[in-house]
């Protein structure tokens, strides 16, 4: 199959990966619709990796997965602690970051 | 290798300036009595520094060089000339007073809090502010004198807005708005010239190759540096605006009265006699050094302004009811003397500016150090409010007389040779600027002599009655800076053989030759 | 001998440092510590007269060069003093008549609880005044001639607490600095056309360079003595300078100070001589300042300022003389010092009688002490006989000359200023014999309470208007006050025909100033006669109007003229309305202009950046979805930049 074609399914993913971070408002949506969006880039590192024909990408990758872990972690456990503060998941319910 | 005096001159004060903040709360009068040893030791090593300068020996001496930052080319250099000297003297003569006049200036209202350390904090800024001015004195790297020269308007900041007078018509809370107001306006002018000078620096150091002002010099001489005449003058333009500021330059001059008024009175003499002086050196090391094709060609407009600068500020301080604001137009009608003797380009000017600035030093220290320790007896700045001092208080009166008439450059003080040979200078060259500029002269006297009579003479206003004479600790500071003022008015030789060799220098920088009296170009 | 010329200006000015620094354990002693060292300094004159005395017309001159005061490149400025006769007639008349007049104070000053101060202000002036006689070079010579003007502001100014004084002593100072600039810009020319301000060379170089700098120099330096000598149009300060203690207007404002103009424009001959133009203008200046200072001389009141008006017209004649050149120099120092004796005797005696009466000054509240103040009377008398001109007395030789030499000028200006300064010997005889009448005959008139004076008079009401009067006890001062005057009477009755008969002052100044015989258009004695007659006329005017009937204690409310005169011709209002409400409007409005233009720029370019930012602040709303769309926003932009750059 044609890798060119993976491109284009890892370019629709992130699409619809930022579509979500901008329209959603609930954070666990948000959330994810950012995981969404890097495994479209690994997807498309991968690819690239293929189409090359060497290892750069995989191993690029292979970070992204690490940090994304990482980002997971703190992520999350800050969304638990909002909603318990908050009672509530929704990134609008204030302007957390005006002063 | 030997000592390096220049940089022990500097670091002594700042060393002591941590020294101080690091003293404990409730050593209050420790804090004092150390910056006072402190600056006082400074002001030995400067008098070392006086007494190692060879007039007539290599144009910058003491020099000390070594390698900062490589892939820039930015050495820290230090070196003086005859000008540095004179002005590395005054600040550490200065500093010692400043600090004994602002003793009571920072004790702590209420003693609530442990950990406010007021005092700690003003005596610890002035410290930091003299290092950072000597090392403007002393640096011959460009780019390190940049950064003394904007490093020096955070502590002044802090001084200006932390520490300001409490003596406010509208009382304490207007005072403090007045105070912030006074302290970011300060700082914005400033920050601003300093922004445009920053541009001026990195386009000399695309320009030139280097930092180093020797460096430069060397390559204009053997011609290996051409500027192209446009390049010149917008550089000089960029370092020209930082200096105006600072001078400060009419139109850029609001700043001052601003600052001074609401600044303690040692404080606003820290400003004008000390922190302004690093402007007008400026000009003469940089403007005059670095670009004398340019400085010439600016000069007809820059001596336009300096004498706008002296009828202006003259007739300001005229119209003040604010007797701090009186003193700081006066400066500034000062500081128009000065830049009219750097850029008349005759040794004479030049000579009379450097010495202007080491005299305008101490009559204004003089001047504004009594005038404080007179407002802070009546608790305000307005002279409307004062009369008849003279026969409570003879002694303040008789200070501020002759503070009064250093300012009015009275002959026999040590304005007086200054300010005439600056206009003598100046007359030599442009006829009409020094004929304009001698209004000046009558201005100084009204508005000394109005402000001598509406707070000394007349009968005495009641609210002056118990007002009490100098006391020990003032006396202290009055009497040594009036003493100075006689001594190099009557003999300033001293003060001229270190500037004079300066002086030449920089003629032969911009390539200028004082103009030949008529008769024996006749001859 | 060189080296006494600095102790000569060293004595006073100790006295001046010690008295002033020395505080108040001092007062005790502080007048007589005043009044020796200025002895000294006449003492030490006395020395070097007598050595000069001893040498011949030509190797009189002393030079002392003391130290280099300001070396700069191509400038030179020494302290170095020269004595000559010139200098040393000035060093007899200042110390001289300083010391008596310092004896005098200790006196008139006694009852004051600050005298010691006093004495210290006086020093100082007697040393800045030797300094401005004896320096040898033109910036030195600024040291001391704003050094007197100093020492003149601190003693108009001495009794601080009245705001009359304070007031007096601010213009002075003002007035002289507007003449001192004329003295600067002479200097800067000088340095300009010569390369050097000294005596020497400059007078030795004078006629080297084109008339119209050396114009230009003598105009300035004609500045300079108008500011100091109190000539038109610089001379408002004088008669509000009489608020000063009377000791100090006989010194200062009688004798010495005021006599400096003369003494400049003399000493810078060579200069005035080859600027005929300058010259003119100076003559003009003198007859104008002549006739002006005795019509205002004429209707005051105050015993003080018609005195004072007398000064300034008497100075007038020493100009006019100096204006004349070589034929009028030698003839301008020999009436200014004669004048130095019965005028500083006159202040003196002006003195004694307030002394003696309260400290009224009101002429109108005078009259018929002649029996309580014998000494006095006498005194004055003679000073009076003497300034008018009396044959025989000093005046008499000293301005007969002047007139005979303004004649001498020739042509029509010689005939103009013969005339003015004939028509000023008049008014002289008319305004003192009417100072004297008003003061010592007719009668008792400060037996009755006064009567309070129109608004019409600038005199203050006196302090006993309000309550009951208690009339004055005139009595005779003390002998510390009346032995200076016996002297100065002296003076007054011998010094002219000592100078005058021989020629003795002129063989003794012509080696430094020069002379020329001028030859008037009339017999010399034709002058003289003339100069008597209109004497005669002017006493017997004053006779006339004074003598004969009763004068009126208020003031009547007098002719235009008249009135015009006792507001000093209307000079002050013209000062008022032009310099100091002009001035007052122009900083008012330059304030305003500095707040809000000059200012105000600047805080509009702070209020719009502040506006602008407020707008962008509202970007900043918080919300997380908004900041992530600036954030894809900017990498769309960044990738499309890039993709744009490729394709380019």
């Amino acid at each position: 199959m044609n890798p060119v074609n993976y491109l284009y399914l890892a370019a629709l993913l992130f699409t619809i990966g930022a579509t979500g971070v901008l329209i959603r408002r609930n954070a666990i949506v948000v959330f994810m619709c950012v995981e969404l969006m890097l495994n479209a880039c690994n997807l498309a590192l991968v690819a690239f990796s293929r189409l090359h024909g060497n290892l750069d990408g995989q191993i690029i990758a292979f970070f992204t997965m690490v940090v994304a872990a990482a980002e997971v972690v703190v992520g999350l456990a800050i969304i638990v602690s909002l909603f318990r503060t908050r009672h509530s998941a929704s990134v609008d319910d204030a302007g957390l970051m005006k002063l | 290798m030997s000592f390096p005096l220049l940089t022990a001159t500097a670091a002594l004060p700042a060393l002591g300036a941590v020294a101080t903040a690091a003293v404990p709360a409730a050593r209050r009068t420790a804090a004092k009595w150390l910056a006072l040893l402190v600056s006082l030791a400074t002001l030995v090593l400067a008098a070392l520094v006086a007494v190692r300068f060879e007039p007539g020996g290599d144009r910058y001496q003491l020099t000390e060089s070594h390698a900062w930052i490589k892939d820039f080319g930015v050495r820290y250099e230090l070196g003086v000339d005859g000008i540095g000297v004179a002005l590395i003297a005054l600040t550490a003569l200065l500093i010692p007073f400043i600090v004994l006049a602002g003793w009571h200036d920072a004790d702590p209202q209420e003693t609530g809090s442990k950990r406010w350390r007021p005092t700690q904090g003003f005596f610890a800024l002035i410290l930091a502010v003299e290092a950072m001015v000597i090392l403007s004195f002393e640096a011959t790297d460009v780019f390190l004198f940049y950064i003394f020269f904007e490093a020096m308007l955070i502590p002044m900041y802090f001084l200006i807005g932390g520490f300001g007078d409490r003596a406010h018509e509208h009382g304490e809370e207007t005072a403090s708005t007045q105070r912030s107001y006074a302290a970011v306006k300060f700082l914005l002018y400033n920050l601003a010239g300093g922004l445009i000078m920053l541009a001026a620096v990195i386009g000399l150091y695309v320009v030139a190759g280097s930092f180093s002002l020797q460096e430069i010099a060397e390559a204009r001489a053997n011609g290996s540096l051409q500027m192209a005449a446009t390049t010149e003058r917008w550089l000089f333009l960029g370092f020209f605006f930082a200096f105006a500021v600072k001078a400060p330059l009419w139109p850029l001059h609001t700043w001052l009265p601003n600052a001074m008024g609401e600044a303690t009175a040692p404080v606003a003499v820290l400003i004008t006699a000390v922190v302004d002086k690093v402007g007008t050196f400026a000009m003469l090391r940089f403007c005059l050094g670095l670009f004398p094709e340019a400085s010439k060609w600016a000069t007809p407009v820059i001596l336009v302004l300096a004498l706008v600068s002296i009828v202006y500020g003259a007739l300001l301080a005229v119209g003040q009811r604010d007797i701090k604001r009186l003193v700081a137009y006066a400066s500034i009608s000062h500081f128009g003397f000065i830049v009219m003797g750097i850029f008349a380009m005759t040794s004479q000017g030049q000579s009379g500016a450097t010495l202007y600035m080491v005299n305008h030093g101490i009559s204004t220290a003089a001047l504004m150090l009594v005038a404080g320790f007179l407002i802070s007896r009546r608790g305000s700045r307005l002279i409307a409010d004062y009369g008849g001092v003279q026969k409570v208080a003879p002694v303040l009166a008789g200070t501020f007389l002759i503070g009064g008439l250093a300012t009015l450059s009275l002959p026999g003080l040590a304005p007086f040779v200054s300010e005439f040979l600056v206009l003598v200078g100046t007359f030599a060259r442009y006829p009409v600027i020094g004929i304009i500029a001698t209004v000046g002269i009558v201005l100084a006297a009204l508005y000394t002599l109005v402000l001598y009579q509406r707070t000394m003479t007349g009968p005495v206003r009641p609210e002056v009655s118990r007002m009490p004479d100098l006391r020990a600790r003032e006396l202290a500071v009055v009497a040594p800076l009036i003493a100075l003022l006689i001594l190099l008015g009557v003999f300033p030789k001293p003060l001229t053989d270190i500037v004079n060799p300066a002086v030449e220098h920089t003629m032969s920088d911009v390539q200028q030759k004082d103009p030949q009296p008529e008769v024996e170009a006749a001859k | 001998m060189e080296n006494l010329i600095a102790l000569l200006i060293a004595a006073p000015l100790l006295g001046a440092a010690v008295l002033l620094c020395g505080g108040r354990r001092l007062d005790a002693v502080g007048h007589w510590i005043g009044t020796v060292l200025a002895a000294a300094s006449f003492a030490v004159g006395v020395v070097l007269f007598t050595d000069m005395l001893g040498r011949s017309a030509e190797e009189r001159t002393l030079t002392r060069h003391l130290y280099s005061w300001i070396p700069v490149e191509g400038f030179r400025a020494d302290v170095a003093f020269h004595l000559d006769q010139l200098s040393m007639t000035f060093v007899l008349l200042i110390s001289g008549v300083g010391t008596l007049i310092h004896v005098y104070s200790i006196g008139y000053m006694e009852h004051d609880e600050r005298r010691r101060r006093f004495f210290g202000y006086l020093n100082l002036f007697l040393a800045a005044m030797l300094l401005l006689v004896l320096a040898d070079n033109y910036l030195l010579l600024y040291v001391g001639w704003e050094g007197v003007g100093l020492a003149s502001y601190l003693l108009i100014g001495f009794w601080q607490h009245k705001p009359s004084a304070a007031t007096a002593a601010k213009k002075a100072f003002l007035v002289n600095r507007v003449g001192d600039v004329g003295l600067s810009i002479a200097i800067m020319l000088m340095f300009t056309t010569f390369g050097t301000f000294a005596f020497g060379p400059v007078l030795a170089a004078a006629g080297d360079t084109g008339e119209g700098k050396l114009t230009a120099i003598a105009l300035m330096l004609l500045l300079a003595a108008c500011g100091k000598s109190a000539q038109v149009p610089l001379q408002s300060w004088l008669g509000d300078a009489m608020e000063g203690p009377t000791p100090v207007s006989a010194l200062i404002h009688a004798a010495t100070m005021v006599t400096a103009g003369v003494y400049l424009i003399v000493r810078s001959g060579a200069i005035f001589n080859a600027a005929p133009d300058a010259q003119l203008v100076v003559t003009v200046v003198g007859a104008v300042t002549l006739l002006f200072g005795a019509v205002v001389g004429c209707a005051k009141d105050d015993i003080k300022k018609a005195l004072a008006g007398s000064t300034m017209s008497q100075i007038g004649y020493m100009v006019l003389a100096a204006g004349l050149g070589p034929i009028g120099y030698v003839f301008a120092i020999m009436h200014l010092v004669t004048h130095g004796f019965f005028k500083a005797g006159l202040f003196l005696g002006a003195g004694s009688v307030m002394h003696g009466m309260n400290d009224e000054v009101d002429m109108r509240r005078y009259g018929g002490l002649r029996k309580y103040m014998p000494v006095t009377f006498v005194t004055f008398g003679l000073g009076y006989l003497a300034i008018i001109g009396f044959p025989g007395l000093s005046g008499f030789f000293s301005k007969d000359k002047i007139i005979e030499a303004a004649f001498a000028k020739g042509g029509a200006e010689g005939w103009i200023l013969g005339g003015a300064a004939l028509l000023g010997a008049a008014i002289t005889a008319y305004y003192m014999t009417r100072v004297m009448l008003m003061t010592f005959f007719g009668e008792e008139r400060w037996r009755d309470a006064p009567t309070p004076s129109p608004a019409e008079s600038d005199v203050e009401p006196a302090a006993e208007t309000r309550g009951e009067y208690t009339p004055p006890h005139p009595h005779e001062s003390p002998s510390s006050m009346t032995i200076p005057m016996i002297v100065l009477a002296f003076g007054s009755v011998f010094a002219g025909a000592f100078f005058g008969i021989g020629d003795r002052f002129l063989h003794w100044l012509e080696p430094v100033t020069g002379h020329a015989h001028g030859h008037p258009p009339v017999s010399a004695l034709t002058v003289t006669l003339s100069t008597v007659v209109v004497l005669i006329v002017g006493v017997a005017i004053a006779w006339a109007q004074y003598g004969r009937r009763p004068v009126p204690a208020v003031a009547p409310r007098g002719s235009l003229l008249t009135r015009a005169a006792r507001r000093d011709l209307l000079q002050d209002d013209f000062n008022h309305v032009v310099l100091v409400r002009g001035g007052e409007h122009l900083t008012r409005s330059l304030v305003y202009v500095d707040h809000t233009l000059v200012d105000g720029v600047v805080n509009g370019t702070a209020a719009s950046v502040g506006g602008l930012s407020g707008r962008l602040r509202k970007l900043q709303n918080g919300y997380a979805r908004s900041y992530a769309v600036s954030m894809f926003g900017g990498a769309a932009v960044l990738v499309a930049a890039t993709l744009l750059m490729r394709a380019v």
